[in-house]
């Protein structure tokens, strides 16, 4: 009996996915995947920040277009269009950031986009019945209908995102990391109801970062790396975690990395003290010196990017945070007169004008520089705007271009290029600093931080990329759930040994989440 | 009617150089600078000296003898020029990022206050710093709220729009208040001519230069473009973006207190009537004149153009005797037309 229906499953899997390309500018982020889903497991799917999981799921929800490969549903060829395609031909995505409408009721969220109605009128008798009998179902009957969606717990979203996956008849439902945003005992509701809807042939496309999850609640796991499949369909109970890191790690592409700094560094930068971030940052205390890079390691949302940003005073902390002595409020005008600059994470959304001149984007912090009381001298601007472009090879080299045109790692220059106008800058914070950069720009940004800190400036770097953190930083702070859990020098580290510290799910005397 | 080459547009900076630095930068062998036919589209405002050269052409033909007279190019300026002053603080506040729908009704208060017999008292010169107090008291107040008080602009300006009206015809019982015989310097702003034209044509003028310079060559102007453009980007580039955006709205105040000066020339009065629907159309000129309404694109050239283009249509259809209704259906369709072409020349050049 078992036999048989495996043998089915395997003849003709839920879904496959074959050599699936998908290439941006400067970037082959999909270089060859497969995927088999069989109907009725927990699919894993694992890779390091950067290895296409993202891309992929994109695929399959119809938002992105694959440049060659071909996807099969019950053995048959089918194309993921549009979104509303891949809907239809029941593939549901819930995203991390749950896509619901915190206004409507949770009944009105469950149809949005196919609402019972009859001439435009919505019949909420039946939307209310038949949302009540979905989360039934879910084993969540307590959730009412006709509740506002914004008063729900973020444990509560994951059901109703559920529920509206399942009332489009979803064969498959792909959740981007759902256990993210919940508290520990909210997970296990959500493995409850992960059971319930693979107990009913529905197949689940399972993302996340924590090994411990996937060992619990995953059928097979699928290691990406690269944007390449180096793992098709292994065990998740029973493959050692040994054999899952280091198929993510070890990569074919070779950073080029800048020597280190021989010798000391110089006097102590920034100091943090017991720094705290209401639910996100616990008692974090390091300090940089100058000319040294200490590097954050860590995954998305383990604070690491709240640090940065408490630094900058671009966000409230408690604690003692102080530059050459001088205290850091929450200010960024102030931070920046002080001798900091940021590169920030989201680079198009939080540090470019993308409708303006590289120039512009250049010369934005420092226009005082250019100025006498409020009128621009505008001959001493475009001099150092052509010689930052020059000196940090954007190209193409046209100061008068918009932005926008120029690719990733060229307008990432630019955001750095903005600290580097005058000799000012002491502490320099660079946010996932080759983020969507290729990686020829990327050997050049490493080059460039590192002169930066050879002429004496500190740098905090954070990356989500192991390898570029180990490989750039001086020292490393390793981050998890809001704390450091270990700091040591970039060279009695490895790749191995950072990611088993990351992803470690074995909570470390919980952080609070009020 | 044009190839655009992407490259060569570089829509943000319209008012300044663009076409020359554009025609630099082609790789293209350019000898002389003339134009050809396929560079016309990329003069800045092109579309809108055409449209108004047309209405021209269209005012010549239908009133041959009305339309082209001094007098008549006079009094266009002169009406042009309440709303203008407006305009070009409405230009700021957009670009920024926000919207000010209290203009008119600031402009009414200020001529008011200006006019009470209280006021009048102390001279021609105190009426008008008066004027330009109050304006610039009630943007403030409108940029605190928006600032610091977290207020949408929409909200936060629409009550000030509906306060200031009250507060202006409490202040004036409602009655129209003269200009008295001892102040009439106010009076000479509008009748006193320089080289043909009346001084409150230069006050215009002036205030669109100091404009165009601060938002083209001061950093206030170059923040303003930052602050609507991307706020987040702006905070962490070290822009203080609240002091920024506050201060954006008091500009906007100071122009309409200019405004009620020469709206006080011009009648002769302070009323709280005064500037009803201004500030409609304030933004339509602004956006008729190729200015974002999301910010952070946008010209003072552009915005005096479209308010040209409205006041010489409403100009036509006085003139010609026609109804005010079609002339107000004139302007809906004008404002629709020029949104829809400015969106298909920005795909162009993206």
């Amino acid at each position: 009996m078992e036999d048989i229906s495996r043998e089915q499953s395997e003849t003709a899997p839920l879904l496959a996915m074959r050599d699936i390309v998908k290439q941006f500018p400067g970037v082959r982020a999909l270089d060859g995947v497969d995927l088999d889903v069989r109907a009725g497991e927990v699919h894993c799917l694992l890779g390091q920040n950067g290895a296409g999981k993202s891309t992929l799921i994109k695929v399959l929800a119809g938002a992105h277009q694959p440049d060659s490969g071909e996807v099969l549903m019950n053995g048959e060829p089918v194309k993921l269009a549009t979104p509303t395609a891949a809907m239809k031909l029941g593939v549901a995505t819930i995203y991390q950031e749950l896509d619901l409408v915190d206004g409507l009721s949770v009944a009105e969220n469950v149809f949005l986009g196919h609402e019972h109605a009859t001439m435009g009128f919505t019949r909420r008798g039946a939307t209310n019945a038949a949302t009540r009998k979905i989360l039934e179902r879910l084993g969540h009957g307590e959730i009412r209908p006709t509740t506002e969606v914004g008063r729900l717990s973020p444990a509560g979203k994951q059901v109703v995102s559920m529920a509206r996956a399942l009332s489009h008849d979803a064969r498959i439902i792909v959740m981007d990391e759902p256990s993210a945003a919940l508290a520990h005992d909210e997970v296990n509701n959500l493995f409850r109801i992960i059971r319930e809807v693979t107990a009913q042939g529905v197949a689940v496309i399972y993302i996340s970062h924590r090994l411990e999850e996937i060992r619990e609640i995953g059928d097979r796991v699928t290691v990406l790396k690269d944007g390449r499949t180096v793992a098709v369909g292994l065990p998740a109970k029973t493959t050692p975690t040994n054999q899952v890191v280091s198929l993510m790690t070890g990569r074919n592409v070779e950073y080029v990395f800048p020597p280190r700094h021989e010798g000391g560094f110089g006097d102590e930068l920034l100091k943090l003290d017991n720094v705290s971030v209401a639910g996100m940052v616990r008692d974090v205390s390091f300090s940089v010196r100058a000319g040294e890079i200490v590097g954050l390691a860590g995954l998305v949302g383990s604070g690491r990017s709240e640090i940065i940003e408490a630094v900058y005073g671009a966000r409230r902390c408690t604690g003692k945070i102080t530059l050459n002595a001088q205290l850091i409020r929450a200010n960024t005008t102030r931070s920046v007169r002080l001798g900091m600059g940021l590169a920030p994470e989201e680079r198009k959304a939080q540090g470019l004008l993308l409708g303006q001149s590289i120039a512009r984007n250049i010369t934005l912090a420092s226009l005082e520089r250019y100025s006498t009381l409020g009128w621009i001298n505008r001959k001493k601007e475009a001099a150092e705007a052509a010689h930052l472009v020059k000196a940090l090879d954007i190209r193409p080299p046209d100061p008068n271009r918009v932005i926008k045109t120029l690719s990733g790692g060229n307008q990432q220059k630019a955001v750095i290029g903005r600290w580097l106008v005058g000799d000012g800058r002491k502490l320099l914070l660079l946010d996932e600093p080759t983020r969507g950069v290729d990686v020829g720009a990327r050997a050049e940004i490493y080059a460039l931080v590192r002169k930066l800190a050879d002429e004496g400036v500190g740098v905090l770097l954070v990356s989500s990329e192991v390898p570029e953190v180990l490989g750039l930083s001086d020292r490393v702070l390793v981050i998890r759930e809001g704390r450091i859990v270990r700091e040591a020098g970039a060279g009695e580290l490895d790749e191995h040994t950072v990611l088993d510290l990351v992803m470690d799910a074995h909570p470390v005397s919980a952080p609070s989440h009020d | 009617m044009t190839e655009v080459n992407p490259q060569q547009v570089s829509a943000p900076k319209a008012d300044e150089t663009a076409p020359a630095k554009a025609h630099a930068a082609t790789a293209q062998p350019s000898g002389g600078g003339g134009l050809r036919l396929g560079r016309i589209g990329e003069i800045p405002h092109i579309g809108l000296v055409v449209a108004l050269v047309i209405l021209a052409v269209v005012g010549i033909v239908t009133v041959p003898d009305a339309f082209a007279t001094s007098s008549n190019m006079v009094s266009i300026l002169a009406l042009a020029a309440t709303i203008g002053v407006i305009t070009v603080g409405a230009t700021f506040v957009i670009i920024g990022g926000g919207i000010d729908l209290s203009v008119g009704a600031v402009m009414a208060l200020a001529s008011v206050w200006a006019t009470t017999l209280a006021t009048q008292a102390y001279g021609p010169w105190v009426m008008m710093i008066c004027a330009v107090l109050v304006g610039t008291g009630a943007g403030l107040l409108n940029g605190f709220l928006i600032s610091y008080g977290r207020m949408v602009p929409f909200i936060a300006t629409l009550a000030m729009l509906v306060a200031a009206r009250g507060l202006a015809q409490r202040m004036s019982d409602r009655k129209t208040q003269l200009v008295g015989p001892d102040n009439q310097l106010i009076v000479d702003i509008s009748t006193t001519r320089v080289f043909g034209l009346p001084l409150l044509v230069y006050i215009f003028a002036v205030v669109v230069i100091i404009g165009w310079l601060i938002l083209n060559r001061t950093t206030f102007g170059r923040r303003t473009y930052a602050v609507g453009g991307n706020p987040e980007a702006a905070r962490l580039a070290g822009i203080n973006v609240r002091r920024h955006t506050m201060l954006l709205y008091a500009l906007s105040g100071f122009c309409c207190g200019i405004a009620a000066i020469i709206i006080m020339a011009r009648t002769t009065t302070g009323s709280s009537t005064h500037g009803d629907l201004y500030e409609l159309d304030a933004i339509a000129a602004v956006i008729i004149g190729g200015t974002l309404l999301t910010g952070g694109r946008g010209t003072i050239v552009g915005a005096i153009l479209g308010l040209l283009i409205f006041t010489v249509i409403t100009n036509l259809f006085i003139l010609n005797g026609l109804n005010t209704s079609d002339q107000l259906i004139a302007k809906g369709l004008i404002i629709v037309a020029a949104v829809l072409l400015q969106r298909r020349s920005l795909n162009a050049s993206t």
